[in-house]
């Protein structure tokens, strides 16, 4: 490669990177910043770090939104992550031309915006609701059971099941495990990269979730912090410091979660099994 | 896979092994998406306020057609798509081809970068671009201090600029997403091919169209297709950015939805209409991606 493309490379991956970064370090140093200054376009940090977070601790109960949204996350996760990958095993280890017909049907519910079907889920769990009044409207279950589930994440874990190494089955069904047991026992353990890629996405998009809280959800009591965040930001006079240092806190979570299993992540998307 | 045959009885059980391990996922699904589904085409010919809902045929899907709001929303949707799906994948195809080269230095850092504003949640990138992007805001101040500008110019409160935010935002969000999908699709193609074309003379352009383009295209056609159903869903960004003003110069489809079903007199029967126009734009979309990419899948 001559060394001008090569310049222009750096150049251009320089600037993208810039580009992704400066949000992040604009939203760092606007939360050491007052508001007067972050609307005045300070970049530098500033020093009122702690009197943001005091601000914001005494306007908001920030403290409740983010235990709403680890206990919905932490839920939908868990949750999702057994019931998609049992699926996943099931539909790739006992094949049938059968199954692989539902299998094929699942995929369609990929191209169901969830705009179009919100409507009748609201109405859904509003009769729910009625019957089972801690898993209807208003409430923290009623945010995690509609989302547990994609396709998606079904054909991840089905995908990913493929390269599971299948003598490992038989060994252990002469070894005397049942059939679930294989499950738990053997293919679990062995496909840990590919379950910590599918909880890092399944987490992130259930704690950055947003449209369906705000239509479920109803009391400020059982906020999310999405749905803090919208309302701050949409304030007549916004304190941007205080803000800003709301957003901060909101995304160390998934940031915590994206920095410590990246690598996983990467190799789960290549669907390798280490 | 050609394990001993086995007595019909083991084949029965199984079978029925199968079924359980997928019951609980495939029951979800048929609740929470296909159900819904229907029940949203049935209330698409029903009109009324709140629960209480007529029967009304087809006057529904007759309203859509001259509804003024809805066709703004459709043509805002249509723009974003149409300038910012293709910008976002080349975009995307582009860094990841410059970051699978060998001799790229610093590459986990570009890598990690390029993909750090995938993690943020919607929200609070909106929250935060809504500010950059004030009239009297950051973006402007730059812009300003370099002379590419004279005066700052309305990125949120003038019409034009207004879209040209939301997709600057969206492109901003998704492009370091699509381009993780390229780079491991990328990491799995072998070298040897590459090698090849360059004992032939095949230039790095000639290698990127004959070569990456035609094996990257299922990722490509994927990533295209989710990042359709994506921006024909576009409420977050929308309602934190501009809340789908002025006017309604950035209103999006799924915003009209939710301000007709929870903001407006609720009428969940015309939601339930505008909503089943989306579902067949993307059927239509998809087919037509399908189409496009040579239907080899």
């Amino acid at each position: 490669m001559s060394n001008i493309k090569k310049v222009g490379m750096y150049v251009f991956l320089s600037v993208c990177a810039f580009i992704s970064i400066f949000p992040f370090l604009w939203m760092l140093t606007s939360s050491t910043n007052v508001s007067a200054d972050v609307t005045k376009g300070r970049i530098l940090p500033g020093s009122h770090l702690f009197e943001n977070i005091r601000n914001l601790f005494e306007t908001v109960d920030i403290s409740n939104a983010l235990l709403n949204s680890a206990k919905v996350s932490i839920s939908t996760t868990l949750l999702s992550l057994l019931i998609a990958s049992l699926a996943g095993f099931g539909f790739e280890i006992y094949r049938s031309k059968a199954r692989d017909a539902v299998f094929s049907i699942l995929l369609l519910s990929m191209m169901i915006p969830f705009a179009a079907i919100m409507i009748p889920l609201f109405q859904m769990f509003g009769k729910i609701s009625n019957v089972v009044p801690f898993v209807g409207i208003d409430t923290l279950s009623g945010v995690v059971l509609p989302t547990v589930v994609t396709a998606f994440l079904i054909f991840f874990f089905r995908q990913n099941a493929k390269m599971f190494p299948k003598d490992l089955l038989e060994a252990g069904r002469i070894d005397g495990l049942t059939e679930i047991g294989l499950f738990f026992k053997v293919f679990m353990p062995t496909m840990k990269t590919t379950y910590a890629a599918a909880g890092i996405i399944t987490f992130m998009s259930s704690w950055n979730n947003y449209l369906w809280p705000l239509i479920v959800l109803q009391s400020p009591e059982n906020q999310t912090v999405p749905l803090l965040i919208s309302t701050l930001g949409s304030a007549y006079s916004p304190d941007y410091g205080m803000i800003m240092t709301a957003i901060v806190i909101s995304t160390i979570p998934t940031a915590l979660v994206f920095f410590f299993m990246q690598k996983h992540f990467v190799a789960g998307m290549t669907g390798s099994v280490k | 896979m050609s394990t001993a045959k086995k007595g019909m009885s083991i084949e029965r059980k199984s079978n029925l092994t199968g079924w359980l391990f997928v019951s609980l996922a495939v029951i979800m699904i048929f609740v929470f998406y296909f159900y819904p589904m229907f029940q949203a085409l049935l209330l698409s010919f029903k009109s009324g306020t709140g629960m209480n809902l007529q029967f009304t045929g087809i006057d529904n899907y007759k309203r859509l057609f001259s509804d003024i709001t809805f066709i703004t929303a459709l043509k805002n949707t249509f723009i974003y798509l149409i300038i910012q799906v293709p910008i976002m994948i080349i975009l995307a195809l582009f860094i990841s081809v410059l970051l699978n080269n060998s001799q790229l230095k610093l590459k986990g850092f570009f890598r990690t970068a390029i993909f750090l504003p995938a993690v943020t949640s919607l929200v609070a990138y909106s929250v935060i671009f809504k500010y950059l992007f004030a009239t009297d805001g950051l973006v402007n101040k730059l812009l300003m201090n370099i002379h590419l500008i004279q005066t700052p110019i309305a990125w949120i409160t003038d019409p034009f600029w207004a879209k040209v935010t939301i997709i600057i935002a969206i492109t901003w969000r998704w492009t370091g997403y699509n381009m993780i999908f390229y780079l491991s699709s990328l990491q799995n193609i072998d070298n040897s091919i590459y090698e090849a074309a360059r004992i032939d003379g095949a230039s790095a352009t000639r290698q990127f169209f004959g070569i990456t383009i035609p094996l990257l295209k299922p990722i490509i056609l994927f990533t295209s297709i989710t990042s359709t159903i994506g921006t024909l869903q576009l409420f977050d960004e929308v309602v934190n950015i501009t809340k789908g003003g002025p006017g309604n110069s950035t209103l999006s489809i799924s915003q009209y939805i939710y301000n007709l079903s929870f903001k407006y007199s609720s009428d969940f029967g015309y939601a339930a209409t505008v909503s089943y126009s989306i579902v067949v734009i993307i059927i239509i979309l998809a087919f037509l991606q399908f189409k496009l990419a040579g239907d080899d899948k």
